[in-house]
């Protein structure tokens, strides 16, 4: 590497590269300068979330709606710290900056955001972006933040140093945003070009950050900038929340409210939403009739997705507190006191809010691992998630200890054997994951290093705007993400189900393969009952306890009987407990399936999981049987 | 692995308002004590750790002060360039630096 760190002189033209016409504005900027939520403002919510092609790098585009100019096309960029190709972020920025992303219009100008917080540091990405000569705007974010602690900078000194016109702007506060609107105006109407920055600027030599750092540092000082003073707050709040003995206190705190919330809210939320979803597909099916196009409809599409939808209260009540602990700059810290803890297991300290957030949901948790900027340790987080005890688990396994384990006080009356089970059930699926991501960090996720490079922004408060801007976003890429997987998966399961026509379920082709699947899972302890339960859940889990209502309300041998006393008719122990073991491994739930597939582009790891998940549940449901069967009683 | 030089005569930035002179000795990052100060002479890190630390500001003569300890006793929390960033005493290891002592210690 070279070390010279003289400065070259570059021309930096200021025609749009399509003289007159912009279609395509690229928004650039480092992590934590405030881009998503700029992004947002300029986009309005009308937004396109996708995956760049072949890489797990997510691709936001949307037209700029929020400054009435939704002519235009606004490309949102991985953060980055320079356009060297060190991360595939960075690669990413600078296929999509060249207009060599495939699918990706090449872009006409750049909007380029900087934390003027940290504007000495931030200025390094300026150099390589202005050496790619397209028309830039550069934005000083939270300038309000910064003038407020005494902070300034001469911005009319910064564009003529920059060679491109330079505004202040507050994306939270949505302040200065017309700048955005004038500079894109002026471009697009070349007669009112005003050619007052053009000429020759000083560039450092490209590729070094050593020289970026040096011309960094040179243009703040030319600008007069002042950096404000460091928040003291900061240092404050910090020294409780980091000290020795308070910070993990004070985190554990945390967890357990935010789980209270999520458990005592959350749950009844869920539950009222089902129960108004079955509502409403009863109600329309009245109106149809009883037909097959009736029972496609809504016993088929409606029922299914109603299956995943009541998870949509509790993800979002997930997505608000991630967000919150998030945006208010405590997520970094709650990383910095997991992370010696989370290295023993071979994970770092970003993936232990992921992997709290899977005992309500997967689904969140694994759309959370984004922060994680390790892409080892992300698979790695993403893939053990769902053996963490999520909440659909809990219909089948309090079906099955009520049914099956008596109600004997162990340690008092508060702790008895029911309790015992379902906490040794949370234990299992916690020791499952301990021992996959040991598994996947020592053979296909190997690193030979874990960098763990962690950011502590200073502390913010949350605005509702951005919060609700961010629930609003998760909440629509699982709609669609999921959504259509789901529709496809109740559709053929639907199918399966209802033909041949007017047979029950017993006898539809789904009751055949359950059956056919009965020797296969005989020495589980299952009977074909359990089979075809098996097949239908596959959707998501709680699916399992309707169609065991639905097969033994149809059997004339325990039509009588409620639910728990037909499974105990019809299961030993051994094959009940074999059961819950089984939903405490195996992954099933498309919702799940369908979000992996997203965040890592690629149908191979959620197959990869399915299978391996699967071979686990069978082989230690196998397990609890046998081991029931010949040492219990 | 790319191990960053250090150039002698490196022109001296306006950036911290400490004062740095007298005494230095070399050292790791990973083994200076809280509160003081480092200036970075070289990394020895794998090329995209590397290069992401460069990019951050980890360059040489870069200034560098040791904020904090996580609860756990690692990671460090590292100020640089009017930022803080937590590394693992792994990372810290790799970064050789010129140890100050205190400055506001110099003072009293």
């Amino acid at each position: 590497m070279s070390d010279c760190c003289s400065t070259a002189t570059i021309d930096v033209p200021i025609e749009p590269r399509v003289a007159g016409k912009i279609r395509t504005v690229a928004l650039v900027g480092p992590p934590n300068s405030g881009k998503s939520t700029l992004f947002n403002r300029l986009t309005g919510l009308r937004q396109k979330v996708a995956n760049y092609p072949g890489v797990t790098v997510e691709q936001r585009v949307g037209r700029l709606n929020g400054i009435g100019r939704s002519d235009l096309t606004l490309i949102d960029l991985p953060g980055i710290y320079g356009l060297d190709s060190y991360s595939e972020d960075a690669r990413v920025a600078v296929e999509v900056l060249h207009g060599e992303m495939p699918g990706t219009p090449a872009p006409d100008a750049i909007l380029l955001v900087l934390d003027s917080l940290q504007l000495r540091r931030q200025l390094m990405l300026a150099a390589p972006v202005l050496a790619l000569g397209l028309p830039t705007l550069v934005l000083l974010n939270m300038s309000d933040l910064m003038e407020a602690r005494g902070g300034r900078v001469d911005t009319l000194a910064l564009a003529q140093e920059l060679g491109v016109p330079v505004a202040k702007i507050s994306a939270t506060r949505g302040v200065g945003l017309d700048a955005v609107t004038h500079f894109l105006n002026r471009k697009a109407e070349p007669e009112k070009l005003v050619a007052t920055a053009a000429g020759k600027i000083e560039l450092p030599v490209m590729g070094n950050p050593r020289s970026y750092r040096q011309w960094a540092h040179g243009v703040s000082s030319r600008t007069r900038y002042k950096a404000p003073l460091s928040n003291e707050w900061t240092k404050r709040i910090d020294g409780v929340l980091l000290h020795k003995i308070w910070g993990p206190l004070i985190f554990l705190a945390v967890v357990f409210a935010v789980f209270q919330v999520v458990f005592s809210i959350g749950q009844p939320l869920s539950d009222g939403f089902g129960e108004v979803l079955n509502l409403g597909g009863d109600k329309i099916g009245a109106l149809l009739g009883h037909n097959w196009v009736e029972s496609l409809l809504i016993d088929g599409v409606w029922r299914g997705v109603a299956s995943v939808l009541v998870f949509v209260p509790q993800i979002l009540l997930l997505f608000l507190f991630i967000g919150v602990l998030e945006d208010s700059g405590y997520l970094a810290r709650a990383a910095l006191i997991a992370d010696r803890v989370m290295r023993s297991i071979g994970l770092n300290g970003k993936a232990f809010i992921p992997l709290l957030s899977a005992y309500a949901c997967a689904v969140p948790a694994i759309m959370a691992t984004r922060t994680i900027e390790n892409k080892r340790d992300r698979f790695a987080t993403i893939l053990v998630a769902p053996f963490m005890t999520c909440s659909a688990r809990l219909p089948i396994y309090m079906l099955m200890i009520a049914a099956f384990i008596p109600n004997k006080p162990l340690l008092g009356d508060f702790f008895g054997l029911r309790a015992a089970v379902m906490l040794s059930l949370y234990v299992l699926g916690f020791v499952a994951a301990l021992a996959t991501a040991w598994l996947l960090k020592s053979s296909i996720l190997r690193a030979s290093s874990a960098p763990f490079i962690l950011e502590l922004p200073q502390y913010r408060f949350p605005t509702v705007r951005s919060l609700s801007l961010r629930l609003m976003d998760r909440g629509k890429v699982f709609l669609r993400q999921a959504g259509t997987v789901i529709l496809l998966v109740t559709l053929i399961l639907w199918v399966l189900s209802h033909v041949p026509f007017h047979a029950d379920l017993a006898h539809s082709l789904i009751g055949r393969l359950g059956q056919l699947i009965e020797p296969v899972i005989r020495p589980l302890g299952f009977n074909w009952k359990i089979g075809i339960g098996l097949l239908t859940s596959v959707m998501a889990r709680e699916v399992i306890v309707g169609t065991l209502g639905t097969l033994y309300g149809a059997d004339s041998a325990t039509q009588s009987l409620g639910l728990q006393a037909a499974l105990r008719h019809d299961l030993t122990l051994g094959g009940a407990m074999a059961l819950v073991v089984f939903f405490a491994f195996a992954l099933q739930c498309t919702s799940t399936l369908a979000i992996v597939r997203r965040e890592t582009n690629s149908w191979r790891w959620p197959a990869l999981q399915f299978v391996y998940m699967g071979v686990l549940a069978y082989l230690a449901a196998l397990a609890t049987n046998q081991v029931i069967l010949h040492f219990v009683r | 692995m790319v191990a960053i030089a250090l150039l002698s005569d490196f022109g001296v930035e306006d950036t911290d308002e400490m004062v740095l002179s007298g005494a230095w000795k070399l050292s790791l990052l990973s083994e200076l004590p809280i509160g003081t100060v480092g200036v970075v002479e070289a990394l020895d890190l794998p090329g995209e750790i590397q290069h992401h630390l460069m990019h951050m500001g980890f360059v040489p003569e870069a200034r560098v002060m040791v904020v904090r300890r996580a609860p756990a006793g690692d990671p460090t929390v590292y100020s640089i360039d009017g930022f803080e960033v937590a590394l693992r005493r792994d990372t810290a290891k790799a970064i050789r630096v010129r140890e100050y002592e205190r400055a506001d210690a110099r003072q009293q």
